[in-house]
């Protein structure tokens, strides 16, 4: 066998399990959308002309936004904390990171539930200290997911920030310092552009997790913090709207895949090691 | 020379891991509380609400069902994804570079309409058995693990001590499980841990797959906690992440932690 026939036969099987269980189911439920008998773009006029629709098309960009926002500064600063410490200290304090990261999404939502409702920890604790005199009722509100996401996909940041601070020679720091620089100016000046790229990285991966999330708006946001996700569940699986499902399944595609494009190209352009 | 970091920047951090790691010893807490609602700090120890966990059928089962999905989907995913990421590695030239970013297209499309597609095209347009949908499924979601992780060791292995094998008269298929395969036992372990727990704890494509009789320990977790408020949930949580432990000694063991910082 030539080594060019070898080749296409050990990448086969992997091609076909995308081409036949990615490939074609995605393609066909795409297709769908655009075969209705109302038209071609039927199902997406209908999409962007109810109210309803577009509300959770937004809720959805604001909540990812606000959470990637919140999780790129949480997470540069820990991160560079992290990358700063001491070898033993460390390890110990990616292991306290990672460890959130394994757990699934399920375990750290309900940890949320626990502790966001109404006779939850936080509600006993301002009722012991004297805060409140009635719970309060914070679940199903946009900031229960905010802060529940956030929970989620700081670990990740943090993670991704660390391996980028950490080849960021301490030399240089020392250097922009004593070159007078004040240390504001060393962070803007040295760290921020040398991070940009892992900055981007995280910041992607945060945006469309979120933009794409399910079990958490499902458990903290409920029917009134309809998200994409949930949306697209319950088209498909209560009301059994499939055309429906199928054109906010496109039009998560298009905003993940397009957020994906444009923020690599946008890291590209940033790398100051590319120029 | 180590600069000195602002307190004020180690308090933030700090307060950072306490808002991560808080919320899991909340749930180990009420896992262990003797009293029939959710408490923290527990009131009373108990391991009554563990035992509850394995009485209860439909989480003795979908453990079992959660464990060997993730267990064969990997391995399935692992056969398929070790011989492509090799031909990638070994073989570049004869494959085109857009092959690479076919394999990452499970992390690329969002889950959750990944999970909507299959169960459209697949369970209900194939009528496949719910099983082997999942199965499918999981394999899919964790292929760019088992590919990327893969691939990323056999980027560091020197192909000519495999040449050397084969020139010596070793047959290709034998050079490749006793020179190749201990070579990059490191990045097949990785992948196989990685790939397990994305599995183990998949909402987004198993919510569209599982059906009457077959479900996972996450999707039925999600059911109980609609129906039920009590410790049980916490205690099958912190099942889930004691598998997590286990799992990061073992990567500990094999690879050590520096792996996970990557």
């Amino acid at each position: 066998m030539t080594d060019r026939r070898l080749a296409w036969a050990l990448a086969t099987p992997a091609l076909l399990l995308v081409a036949l269980f990615l490939g074609l189911p995605i393609l066909s439920t795409f297709g769908t959308t655009f075969t209705t008998d109302e038209g071609v773009f039927a199902t997406y006029e209908a999409f962007f002309t109810s109210r309803f629709r577009r509300a959770v098309l937004w809720r959805t960009m604001e909540v990812a936004l606000i959470t990637t926002a919140i999780s790129v500064v949480i997470g540069f600063v820990t991160a560079w904390v992290v990358a700063r410490a001491p070898r033993n200290v460390k390890s110990l304090l990616i292991v306290a990171a990672v460890f959130p990261l394994l757990t699934g999404v399920v375990v750290r939502s309900f940890a949320w539930l626990v502790i966001l409702g109404r006779n939850g920890i936080l509600n006993g604790f301002l009722e012991g200290i004297g805060v409140i005199e009635e719970p309060l009722s914070m679940l199903y509100t946009q900031g229960a997911v905010i802060v529940a996401m956030v929970y989620l996909f700081v670990p990740l940041m943090i993670l991704t920030l660390v391996g980028v601070l950490d080849s960021i020679p301490e030399d240089l720091t020392d250097a922009a310092a004593s070159l007078g620089a004040t240390p504001v100016a060393t962070f803007r000046q040295v760290v921020l552009p040398m991070a940009v790229p892992g900055l981007i990285v995280g910041a992607v991966l945060v945006f469309t997790g979120s933009f794409t999330s399910y079990a958490t708006p499902q458990l903290l946001g409920g029917e009134r913090q309809m998200m994409m996700g949930t949306f697209l569940h319950q088209r498909a699986m209560v009301t059994f709207d499939w055309v429906g499902a199928s054109t906010i399944a496109a039009i998560m595609v298009v905003v993940t895949l397009s957020t994906v494009y444009a923020m690599s190209r946008l890291a590209q352009r940033l790398n100051p090691v590319a120029g | 020379m180590r600069r000195r970091i602002h307190p004020a920047l180690v308090g933030f951090a700090a307060l950072v891991f306490l808002f991560l790691l808080g919320p899991l010893v909340i749930i180990l807490g009420a896992s262990l509380s003797n009293t029939t609602y959710l408490a923290f700090p527990p009131e009373g120890l108990t391991l009554r609400w563990f035992e509850n966990a394995f009485e209860i059928s439909a989480f003795r089962r979908t453990m079992v069902t959660s464990f060997s999905l993730a267990t064969l989907g990997t391995l399935l995913s692992l056969a398929i994804g070790i011989p492509a990421a090799y031909a990638m590695a070994r073989y570049r030239w004869h494959l085109p570079r857009f092959l690479g970013n076919v394999f990452v297209l499970p992390v690329l499309v969002p889950e959750i309409v990944l999970g909507f597609a299959l169960m459209k095209s697949v369970a209900t347009g194939l009528d496949t058995p719910i099983y082997t949908t999942l199965l499918v499924g999981h394999a899919l979601l964790v292929l760019p693990y088992c590919v990327r992780v893969v691939g990323a060791s056999l980027a560091q292995f020197d192909f000519s001590v495999e040449e050397a094998a084969v020139s010596l008269g070793c047959p290709r298929w034998r050079a490749f499980f006793t020179v190749v395969l201990p070579n990059i036992r490191g990045g097949v372990i990785a992948a196989f841990v990685l790939a397990f727990i994305t599995s183990l704890n998949d909402v987004s494509i198993s919510i569209f797959l599982t059906g009457p009789g077959v479900s996972t320990l996450p999707i039925q977790l999600l059911a109980h906690m609609e129906q039920f408020f009590d410790p049980t949930i916490a205690s099958v949580s912190v099942l889930l992440m004691f598998v997590t432990v286990v799992v990061m000694a073992l990567v500990e063991r094999t690879l050590g932690l520096t792996f996970l910082a990557r």
